[in-house]
C-alpha cells in the first residue's frame, strides 16, 4: 500500500510527511513528526494521553488519521510555552506539585489549555468534567485541579 | 544509620521546592519507554493466546518469514533450557512453552521494518492448538476436578491430598481461639470477595533492546527496577549478568506493576536473531490481558469482641489466586490482616491457588488490601451491632510501641494511634450527613522495605554536588534525595542534580517498590555524603595543616572544630572543589547496603459518599487520609502518595474488576469497561501528615507511598453500609450490585 | 542459646513445639542451626525467611548479629511491591 503525503502545520509550522493510511495522527507525531509529547495510553480515545487540538478543537489524536490532518492547524504540549517562558498552567502544575509519574501530564495541559481559552472561570466541577476524558492514576486529579484553579484566576487577572 | 538526633532542625528538609524534572515533563520533552529510538531500529510485536488454556501442538513460522520486511521471528525453541524456580517460571510466562496458560499468553513475537508490517506478520504465523477446559475462579480452582495448571508445582509447605492448583499453603497464629472466643460477647462469621485489579499505570510496557551474538546487550526500558530487569532478561536469556546494561526511562507509573518483566526478554531476543535493535511498546489491552494484575481473594473471617470493644479474638482463612504461577501475595495478607490491632489470639490459614490467569505482579501493598477490606469490614460491622464507635474501638484495641504483633515480634515506635486520634479531631468527622448518605472509617498498614540499595555522590568542579542513585523516579523522589544530600552537605537544593544511574555504573539497586525509595536510596545518599564530607573536611585540613579530625562540616563550610584546633577561615565547598585537581584528585562517596530499620507505616481513611438510591452508583463527598509518615522530605510529594493511593483504592472498592467470560477470556481489557476513577468522580482529597519518627532512618523517614491503598477498600464498603443499611461483602461496588442489594433489603 | 519462635505451620516439622532453642551468634548460624536441629525444617529455610531480632525485621542478612537473650521470630520472606 503506497503512502499519503500530508502537508500541514503543527505548532504554527508547515509540516511534512509520509503516513500509512492505516496510523493515527499520535503515530505520525510521534514516528514522523519527531514530537513525542503526546503519548499512547490506550489507542482508543479513553485515557487522554494523546490530546492535541485540530483547527482549535480537543481530540484524541489517537483518534485521528495521520492523513486527516492535511491542510489542518495542529497544536500539541511542545508549543505550549514560547521559548523558554512556560504557560501559567505548566508553572502552576510543577509548583502545585501537580505531576508524579508525568505521563498524562502532556495531555491534561492541552486538555486544560482548551477548557479555559473556551471558559476563563469555570467552576471546579466544571473543570472536573472538561478533564474527565483524561486519565491520572498517580495524583487522584486533586493537585491538577488546584493547579488549573490557580492558572485560570492567574490569566483572568492578567487579561 | 540511626536517627540523628530527637530533635532535629532542617534547613531544606520539610520545604517544597520545585522537583528537578519538573520542566522536562510540563513541556512533553522528558522521554518516556515508548520514547527512544536507535538507529536500525526494528519494531516487534507479540502473538498472544486466544485460549485460556491450550495445548501448542504446532507453532509454523513460514509464511510471517516470508513477508517483506520481517527481519526475525521467534518461539520459545529461541530460549534456553534448563532453569528451575522463579527463573523458570519468567521465562514460561514471557513465552509459552507447552501450553498456553492464559488468554494473551505469549506464544511467538515477530520484528519487523515497521510495527504494521510486525502486526501483520502475527496473522501470518499459524499455531495449532488444543484446547482444554480452564478455571478462572480461585475457589473453583481448589476445588476436586478443577483443570489442572500444572503438576508438581506445590512446595513443601501444601499438605498431602489437596489439587495440584494449591501450590503453597501457610499457618501462623497464637493462643487459644476457643479461650478467646468464649471470652467475648459478640462472635461474627462472614466471607468476603475481592476481584483482580490492574495498577492502571497510564504508559504501557516499552522498551528498545539490542543483544548481539556475543552477549553484549543494550536495553532501554521503563521500569521501576532496572537491576531486577537486568537479572530477569540475563536468566531467560542465558547471558553474563554484567554483559547486559539496562538504562531506565522516566517511568509513567508502576505501582509495582513494573517490577517485573513481560517484553524485554522478548525483544533482546528477537535482535539477537535479527542483529539490529527491537522496539516493542505494548497496546493497552495487551497491558491489562498479559501483565500482572494482582490476585483475586476469597476470605473468611471469625472476630470476637466484648462489649466494651475489645477485640478477644480472630482467625481468617485467606485463598488467593497469582494467575498460572505460584506467587500470590497471600504469605503477606496473613501477616498483615489483623496487624492494626492488639489481639492475643489470633489463627491465619493461607492458600496460593493457580489459575488460568496471567502471572499476578505486586501492586501497590500487594496483599494487605484484600484482608484489609475483610477485616475492617467485620471490626465495623462489630462496632455497629455493640453501638461502638468505629474509632474509638480501633484507639482500644491499636498497636503502639512494643505491643506484640499479631504476626508475633513486638512492634517498634509505630504511629496508629497518632494516626486515629488525628482523624477523630479532623471536622471531617464531625460533618453532618444528609439522605442516602453514609460515613466509613478504616485503618491499615504496610511494613515497607530496605532492600539492596547503592549509591554515590560526587562534588563538581564548581562545588555543586551530584548524587547517582538506582531508583527510578516515579512519584517524585529525585526531589527528595537533592533535598537530602542539600541538607547533608549543608548546600541549596539548586545545586544538587540527581541522576538515575544505568546499572553499568552503579552497583546492584532493588526497585522503586515497597516505598523504600526514600528511605533506603535517601539513607544511602546521606551515607555517601558523609564520605564525601570526610574527604573535603581532609583537603582543608591539609590546607591548614591540621589534623583531619579537627575539622568539623557546618552548612557547606570546613571550619576548625574549636577554638583550640586554630584560626582559620572556613572554606566553602566551592574552595575546595576549585583546587581538587591539585590537592588529590576527585572527592566522591559511596555506599552500599541492604538496610533493615524500615518503618511501617499505619494510615487511617475516613470516607463519606451517597448512594443514588435508584441507580446503585455512590458519589464521594469527602475523603481523608491520615497517615505516619516518619518524617516528610517534600511534604506535597508525600500529600501526593496518600491521594494517589486513596483514589486507586477507590477505583477497586467502587468500579475495578476483571471480568472472565464463560470462555475464560478477559472481557473488559481497555479502558472503557477496566474503569479507573477520573476527575469527575471525585471530590479534593483532603491530606493530614503524621510524624512518628523511624529510629532506623537519619532523618526519620518512613515509606507512604503503599499503606494509602490498604483503608480505602474497607472504608468505603463501611460508608456504603452506612448509607444503605446493608452489608455488602464482595468488591467491587459496582452499580448493579448495589442496586441488587438496595432492592433486597425489603 | 537463642530462642527462636516458629510459625504454626512450621511446628508439626519441629516435634510440634512453637519455640526452639539453638546456638548461634549470627542470623545465618541460628538458621544453619535449625536445620541441623531439624532437617525437616530445610525446604522452609531454603525457600527464603525473614527473622525479627528484638522487634527489628532482618529481610534478609545472614551476617546480621544475634544477642544470647534477643528474642527471635521467623517470619514469611519478606518481599516489596
Amino acid at each position: 500500500m503506497s503512502k499519503i503525503h500530508v502537508n500541514t502545520t503543527v505548532n504554527g509550522d508547515e509540516v511534512e510527511y509520509l503516513c500509512d493510511p492505516r496510523e493515527t495522527l499520535l503515530d505520525c507525531l510521534r514516528d514522523r513528526v519527531g514530537l513525542t509529547g503526546a503519548k499512547e495510553g490506550c489507542g482508543t480515545g479513553d485515557c487522554g494521553a494523546c490530546s492535541v487540538t485540530l483547527d482549535g478543537r480537543l481530540v484524541c489524536s489517537c483518534l485521528v488519521l495521520g492523513a486527516e490532518a492535511e491542510g489542518k492547524e495542529i497544536t500539541t504540549i511542545e508549543g505550549m510555552a514560547t521559548g523558554d517562558e512556560l504557560h501559567p498552567l505548566q508553572r502552576k502544575f510543577i509548583e502545585h506539585a501537580a505531576l508524579q509519574c508525568g505521563v498524562c501530564t502532556p495531555g491534561i495541559l492541552v486538555a486544560a489549555k482548551a477548557l479555559l481559552e473556551k471558559n476563563p472561570d469555570p467552576t471546579e466541577t466544571e473543570m472536573r468534567y472538561w478533564l474527565a476524558g483524561n486519565l491520572c492514576r498517580c495524583t487522584g486529579y486533586d493537585k491538577i485541579i488546584r493547579a488549573v484553579m490557580d492558572a485560570a484566576q492567574e490569566m483572568r487577572e492578567a487579561s | 544509620m540511626a536517627l540523628d538526633s530527637d530533635t532535629q532542625k532542617f534547613k531544606y528538609i520539610g520545604t517544597r521546592p520545585d522537583r528537578p524534572d519538573g520542566l522536562d515533563k510540563v513541556t512533553g520533552r522528558a522521554r518516556f519507554g515508548a520514547d527512544f529510538s536507535m538507529p536500525g531500529m526494528l519494531h516487534g510485536a507479540i502473538l498472544r493466546s486466544p485460549h485460556a488454556h491450550a495445548k501448542i501442538v504446532k507453532i509454523d513460522t513460514t509464511r510471517a518469514l516470508a513477508l517483506k520486511g520481517v527481519k526475525s521471528v521467534v518461539t520459545r525453541a529461541d530460549f534456553p533450557t534448563g532453569l528451575t524456580g522463579e527463573d523458570w517460571n519468567i521465562q514460561e510466562n514471557v513465552m509459552a512453552g507447552e501450553k498456553a496458560l492464559y488468554d494473551g499468553h505469549a506464544v511467538a513475537a515477530v520484528a519487523a521494518t515497521s510495527a504494521l508490517i510486525a502486526r501483520d506478520a502475527l496473522k501470518l504465523i499459524d499455531v495449532t492448538y488444543e484446547v482444554l477446559p480452564h478455571v478462572t475462579d480461585v475457589d473453583k480452582a481448589m476445588a476436586e476436578g478443577a483443570p489442572v495448571i500444572r503438576e508438581g508445582a506445590a512446595d513443601y509447605s501444601v499438605p498431602e491430598g489437596l489439587h495440584p492448583n494449591i501450590v503453597r499453603y501457610m499457618d501462623s497464629g497464637r493462643g487459644d481461639l476457643e479461650a478467646g472466643f468464649a471470652a467475648a460477647d459478640l462472635v461474627l462469621e462472614e466471607s468476603y470477595k475481592t476481584e483482580a485489579a490492574h495498577q492502571g499505570y497510564i504508559e504501557p510496557h516499552a522498551c528498545v533492546g539490542q543483544l548481539g551474538a556475543d552477549g553484549k546487550g543494550e536495553l532501554w526500558c521503563c521500569t521501576q527496577g532496572h537491576w531486577f530487569v537486568r537479572q530477569m532478561c540475563t536468566a531467560v536469556l542465558g547471558l553474563e549478568a554484567t554483559q547486559l546494561r539496562v538504562t531506565p526511562s522516566e517511568i509513567g507509573g508502576g505501582f509495582g506493576g513494573k517490577t517485573t518483566v513481560f517484553i524485554d526478554p522478548v525483544a533482546l531476543a528477537l535482535s539477537r536473531k535479527a542483529n539490529r535493535p527491537v522496539k516493542i511498546v505494548m497496546s493497552r489491552s495487551e497491558v491489562l490481558r498479559a501483565t500482572g494484575p494482582t490476585s483475586s481473594a476469597s476470605m473468611d473471617i471469625k472476630m470476637g469482641m466484648t462489649k466494651e470493644g475489645k477485640i478477644t479474638a480472630a482467625s481468617g482463612t485467606f485463598r488467593m489466586q497469582g494467575g498460572a504461577f505460584p506467587g500470590a501475595p497471600v504469605d503477606v495478607t496473613t501477616m498483615l490482616a489483623f496487624a492494626n490491632y492488639d489481639i492475643e489470639h489470633v489463627h491465619h490459614i493461607g492458600y496460593d491457588v493457580m489459575t488460568n490467569r496471567p502471572k499476578q505482579a505486586a501492586y501497590r501493598a500487594p496483599g494487605a488490601p484484600m484482608g484489609a477490606f475483610a477485616v475492617e469490614s467485620m471490626l465495623d460491622e462489630l462496632c455497629r451491632q455493640l453501638g461502638l464507635d468505629p474509632i474509638d474501638t480501633r484507639l482500644k484495641n491499636a498497636v503502639k510501641e512494643g505491643t506484640r504483633a499479631t504476626f508475633g515480634p513486638k512492634f517498634p515506635p509505630v504511629g496508629l494511634i497518632e494516626t486515629l486520634e488525628a482523624a477523630k479531631a479532623h471536622p471531617h468527622y464531625a460533618t453532618p450527613l444528609g439522605p442516602n448518605q453514609g460515613r466509613g472509617v478504616a485503618s491499615g498498614y504496610w511494613m515497607n522495605w530496605g532492600g539492596e540499595t547503592s549509591a554515590s555522590v560526587a562534588v563538581g568542579e564548581d562545588g555543586t554536588v551530584q548524587v547517582s542513585i538506582g531508583t527510578p523516579d516515579i512519584g517524585g523522589s529525585r526531589a527528595s534525595m537533592a533535598l537530602m544530600a542539600a541538607e547533608a552537605f549543608g548546600v541549596p537544593y539548586e545545586n544538587v542534580r540527581v541522576n538515575i544511574a544505568d546499572t553499568g555504573t552503579l552497583g546492584i539497586n532493588e526497585p522503586t517498590h515497597g516505598s523504600r525509595a526514600t528511605f533506603a536510596s535517601g539513607l544511602a545518599t546521606v551515607e555517601a555524603a558523609k564520605e564525601a564530607i570526610g574527604k573535603l573536611c581532609k583537603r582543608a585540613a591539609d590546607k591548614w595543616g591540621i589534623d583531619a579530625d579537627a575539622v568539623t562540616w557546618e552548612d557547606g563550610f570546613a571550619k576548625p572544630s574549636g577554638p583550640n584546633a586554630g584560626e582559620y577561615p572556613p572554606l566553602s565547598i566551592a574552595e575546595i572543589a576549585a583546587e581538587m585537581g591539585s590537592t588529590g584528585g576527585p572527592i566522591s562517596g559511596h555506599f552500599e547496603s541492604s538496610p533493615d530499620g524500615f518503618g511501617g507505616s499505619f494510615g487511617t481513611h475516613i470516607v463519606d459518599l451517597e448512594v443514588d438510591p435508584e441507580t446503585g452508583r455512590s458519589t464521594i463527598l469527602r475523603y481523608l487520609v491520615v497517615q505516619d509518615a516518619g518524617k516528610a522530605i517534600h511534604p506535597a510529594y508525600v500529600e501526593g502518595q496518600f491521594q494517589g493511593g486513596a483514589v486507586q483504592g477507590i477505583g477497586w472498592a467502587l468500579n475495578e474488576e476483571y471480568i472472565y467470560g464463560e470462555d475464560g477470556c478477559l472481557q473488559n481489557p481497555i479502558f472503557l469497561d477496566y474503569r479507573v476513577p477520573v476527575a469527575s468522580d471525585l471530590p479534593m482529597i483532603d491530606t493530614v501528615i503524621v510524624e512518628v519518627a523511624n529510629p532506623g532512618h537519619p532523618y526519620g523517614v518512613r515509606g507512604v507511598g503503599e499503606t494509602g491503598i490498604t483503608p480505602p477498600l474497607p472504608a468505603v464498603a463501611n460508608a456504603v453500609r452506612d448509607a444503605i443499611g446493608v452489608r455488602m461483602t464482595q468488591l467491587p461496588l459496582t452499580p448493579p450490585r448495589v442496586l441488587t442489594a438496595i432492592k433486597g433489603r425489603g | 542459646m537463642v530462642a527462636v519462635n516458629l510459625w504454626s505451620g512450621l511446628r508439626a516439622l519441629a516435634d510440634g513445639q512453637e519455640v526452639v532453642e539453638v546456638e548461634g551468634e549470627t542470623v545465618g548460624q541460628i538458621l544453619d542451626a535449625l536445620v541441623a536441629a531439624y532437617p525437616g525444617l530445610a525446604p522452609a529455610i531454603a525457600r527464603g525467611v525473614s527473622v525479627s531480632v528484638d522487634g527489628q525485621i532482618i529481610a534478609n542478612n545472614r551476617h546480621v548479629k544475634v544477642a544470647p537473650d534477643a528474642e527471635v521470630f521467623l517470619l514469611q520472606r519478606l518481599y516489596a511491591g
